[in-house]
């Protein structure tokens, strides 16, 4: 096996390995203020890619503006998903309607897209035209993005008092509404952050993975198989099972194909689940009786 | 005789007449309609042969299998590539369609598999990507599947490869599917599936194992989905991987949703309105799947019961006010008629510590049987855990629970209906949306002899199973007093109420050891005067009793021996005389 291929593999694989990765993050963020999982989570990535192409090279924004907004519409569009499919289903969270809910609107903001935008994958613009080859932006932008966001986290919980509450709510939200704190508040700031982290895995993969609407239900599965193997609001975990999960995947692409380079990445995510349900790295088991 | 009996009953007529009336419409339709609503009826056949099968995994297990289409694929491309020849030498037809069965079962079930163990998103996901997977297979597996161009369908010899005569066909095979549908449904089956969906831990208590109960709904919902693709590829005549759109899957879902968790009209009405739908919406074709998903987000928000809900009217009519519950004692000897083996409970200076916390610090206790015996003890002495460990909810860190001689496999609740031990718990575990007689029978779901082949194609031993169980649950309900309510909703009871019911349900299993969590609180002094003389009668069919209770005065009076937990630890343990006289629990609990 030449180098080439060798290196080829780890760029790509790291790189798409990243943007799972942040879609994770974006699940396990939702999940941490509200104990819902959304299926919008997939879209929103999607959505970076679609948006960010639209403003920069159909409205021939600036790079920085378009930007900026694309990040804005994602965090609208997460605050939307918390106030219409996730709001009016967690009285009755034991029926697991939010499922329902939050697939609906999924698959209605797929659709508006592939109606409104297109339905062939579409190019997106070169963000800093640096690097070439296997050092080609397109692929370390997605690890830098990765990489900025993990910092960004760490430092909010650590370092804010913003950052502490949406801990507390994630620990114990029943306690940490007695406290005082504005649960309600937290949970929308929570569904915006995480709407901006989506945008930016689309975004900062826009070049490698093109502004296609497809890419929505893709990322909705590939983003959620990091979070099943990190375990469930275990954001470390879930950029590092991102990362692996990219790097298996590229690797059983190159030697036993596409096709069955999906087929084995299905097979590890059902064995995983069936030998550590909790996901490899963190347990949280939900008190029954 | 029994059966015809039944089949005479005016209930049995009524919730029968609009299945009779979908199929005389059904029948009459070659006769008005031409060959364009031959296809659309064609297709409602199919679909229902599919969604029949989805509907005791998603209305009645309530598990999310979001990813359905899948299977159709499985099937449509299996009996295809048999039939075609391409690869293997020509199968004959019915051997594709067994083929079909076989292969979707087995894929029923693989996907099926997360949703044994794991939480319902889990199981979505895993669905989802098998439906992407799919797909993906069906366009590069060029050799086998035609790849994009696809390949054709089976066709039918005559009578059947007209379009009428194929109608007939699927018609048969849809009424085949509901009629194993609702065998299943109206068993121990269908009742424990939706014991799983709406209370899985008293389903656990009563013997119901998930994994067990949910292995051969996901072989059968499997099996439909794969032969209704069969019938979908031929009614296609040509298939591509595009004709599976996701689109398939949310209107399958949507029709089940619609028509309303756990019944089975509904989501034939709704299977049938959506097939028609799209061909009056036709100009609205490429909005299609945004309407399917608005749609399911405004049934989901503003009527998640379906139509079943709201044709329900029989429990929309007020229950009679001022009821009473009057237990009849004297009725409990017939429910214990094989008495249980006696057995003693026993636990070995148990400990459990959550944390830093010691729930239990070495907790001993004997239950004996025909004896009742108190529990009591401050709130977060650890009474409570100590059922919830000798129920198999947790496992004990140190020492041990027996029943008789055998320890008792810790954190295996699902096993100790088998042993003899049933309980009741502290907020009632009841299936709000089914009636009380339909909860106590949920007791008696391990004692059904039919087997799940048996209970599908309706063999004798399922009559015999449900009489049995309806008439042994009727004498609970009456033992406990609440026969009156037998067909309400358990949903629709007062609190107290729903405590008996579950005493009721217990009593099922006329088991050797019942524990009773808390059985006397929100009862009026009557009540709870009939409540102890009903349980000093059951201890005398030989049960051993375990009761936690707050009420002093009650444990007192009917307890012939009391344990005192405090932090933990056994305070102090004796006769009702003892415990009454004992300083330290005067002191800490009892006060003076």
């Amino acid at each position: 096996m030449e180098y080439a291929s060798v290196f080829s593999i780890l760029a790509t694989g790291l790189a798409m390995g990243a943007i799972y990765a942040l879609v994770g993050v974006t699940y396990n963020t939702m999940y941490s203020t509200s104990r819902v999982m959304s299926f919008t989570a997939g879209q929103l990535g999607m959505l970076g890619g679609v948006l960010g192409s639209a403003f920069v090279l159909r409205l021939g924004l600036p790079l920085v503006v378009g930007f900026a907004l694309t990040l804005a519409c994602c965090a609208t569009i997460g605050v939307v998903t918390e106030i219409v499919a996730v709001r009016p289903v967690l009285k009755s969270l034991d029926q697991h309607l939010y499922v329902l809910s939050t697939l609906a609107l999924s698959l209605m903001i797929q659709q508006v897209t592939a109606i409104e935008w297109s339905t062939e994958p579409q190019p997106f613009p070169r963000v800093f035209g640096i690097g070439s080859g296997v050092w080609d932006e397109k692929f370390w932008l997605p690890i830098a993005a990765c990489a900025l966001v993990t910092l960004f986290l760490e430092w909010l919980q650590k370092r804010t008092l913003v950052g502490r509450a949406f801990l507390a709510v994630a620990e114990d939200n029943f306690a940490a509404q007695v406290l005082g704190l504005p649960e309600r508040n937290l949970r929308i700031a929570g569904y915006a952050l995480a709407g901006a982290i989506g945008g930016l895995a689309g975004f900062a993969g826009g070049e490698l993975m093109l502004a296609f609407f497809a890419n929505g239900g893709f990322l909705n599965f590939y983003g959620f198989v990091p979070v099943a193997l990190g375990g469930l609001g275990n954001n470390r975990g879930s950029i590092v099972g991102g990362l692996a999960l990219g790097l298996f995947q590229q690797a059983a692409n190159f030697w036993v194909g596409g096709v069955f380079a999906s087929v084995a990445v299905f097979v590890v995510f059902i064995v995983v689940l069936l030998v550590a349900p909790q996901g490899l790295f963190g347990p949280t088991t939900a008190r029954r009786v | 005789m029994a059966i015809s009996e039944n089949a005479l009953k005016p209930a049995t007529i009524a919730s029968l007449a609009p299945f009779l009336a979908i199929g005389v419409v059904a029948v009459l339709l070659p006769f008005v309609g031409n060959d364009y609503w031959a296809v659309i009826g064609t297709r409602a056949a199919i679909y229902w042969v599919l969604v029949a099968g989805l509907n005791l995994i998603v209305g009645f297990a309530g598990q999310l299998a979001i990813g359905y289409v899948a299977l159709l694929t499985v099937g449509a491309y299996v009996t295809s590539i048999l039939a075609a020849g391409t690869v293997l030498p020509p199968v004959p037809l019915p051997l594709c369609f067994a083929a079909a069965a076989g292969v979707g079962a087995l894929f029923g079930v693989l996907v099926g598999l997360p949703a044994l163990r794991l939480r319902t998103f889990y199981f979505a996901i895993s669905t989802l990507g098998f439906a992407t997977i799919v797909t993906q297979i069906a366009l590069a597996w060029r050799s086998v599947t035609g790849g994009g161009v696809g390949l054709a369908g089976p066709e039918f010899p005559p009578p059947f490869n007209t379009a009428w005569g194929f109608y007939g066909l699927c018609l048969g095979a849809a009424s085949f599917a509901t009629w194993i549908s609702a065998n299943i449904a109206h068993s121990r089956f269908g009742r424990a599936l939706v014991a799983v969906r709406d209370a899985d831990v008293a389903a656990e208590a009563n013997g119901i194992s998930k994994a067990i109960l949910l292995i051969p709904i996901f072989l059968l919902g499997g099996a439909m989905a794969a032969v209704a693709g069969g019938l979908f590829a031929t009614l296609q005549t040509y298939i591509t991987p595009d004709a599976f759109t996701f689109d398939l899957s949310i209107m399958f879902f949507i029709a089940i949703l619609i028509g309303g968790r756990g019944s089975i009209l509904g989501p034939m009405i709704g299977t049938i309105v959506l097939t028609i739908l799209p061909e009056a919406a036709a100009p609205l074709a490429s909005w299609s799947t945004f309407l399917y998903a608005a749609l399911l987000l405004v049934i989901v928000l503003a009527v998640p019961g379906g139509i079943a809900d709201l044709i329900d009217f029989k429990n929309r009519r007020a229950i009679t006010e001022e009821r009473m519950i009057v237990p009849k004692p004297a009725l409990l000897p017939q429910l214990f008629a094989h008495r249980p083996t006696p057995a003693a409970l026993t636990l070995n200076g148990v400990v459990l510590a959550f944390g830093g916390v010691r729930a239990l610090d070495g907790v001993d206790i004997v239950v004996r049987p025909g004896e009742v015996h108190g529990l009591i003890g401050p709130n977060g002495s650890g009474k409570t855990t100590a059922l919830n460990v000798i129920s198999g909810y947790y496992a004990p860190q140190e020492g041990e629970a027996r029943i008789g001689g055998d320890p008792l496999p810790a954190g295996r609740p699902e096993l100790r209906a088998g042993l003899g031990i049933a309980r009741t718990f502290q907020r009632p575990r009841l299936v709000a949306a089914e009636t009380v007689l339909e909860n106590v029978m949920i007791g008696g779901t391990i004692s059904g002899r039919a087997g799940f082949l048996a209970t599908l194609l309706s063999l004798p031993g399922r009559g015999r199973d449900e009489r049995e169980l309806e008439a042994r649950a009727t004498r609970a309900l009456q033992a406990v007093g609440l026969e009156a309510l037998a067909g309400v909703k358990a949903g629709r009871l007062q609190h107290g109420e729903q405590r008996f019911v579950e005493i009721a349900r217990a009593l099922m299993l006329a088991p050797a050891i019942l524990m009773l969590d808390e059985p006397a609180a929100g009862l009026s002094s009557d009540e709870i005067r009939r409540l102890g003389e009903l349980i000093a009668e059951i201890a005398k069919q030989g049960v051993g009793v375990l009761l936690v209770e707050h009420h002093a005065d009650f444990i007192f009076e009917i307890c012939r021996h009391v344990t005192v937990l405090d932090q933990g630890r056994v305070l102090a343990a004796g006769t009702p005389a003892e415990i009454r006289s004992h300083r330290e629990v005067v002191d800490a609990y009892l006060g003076r």
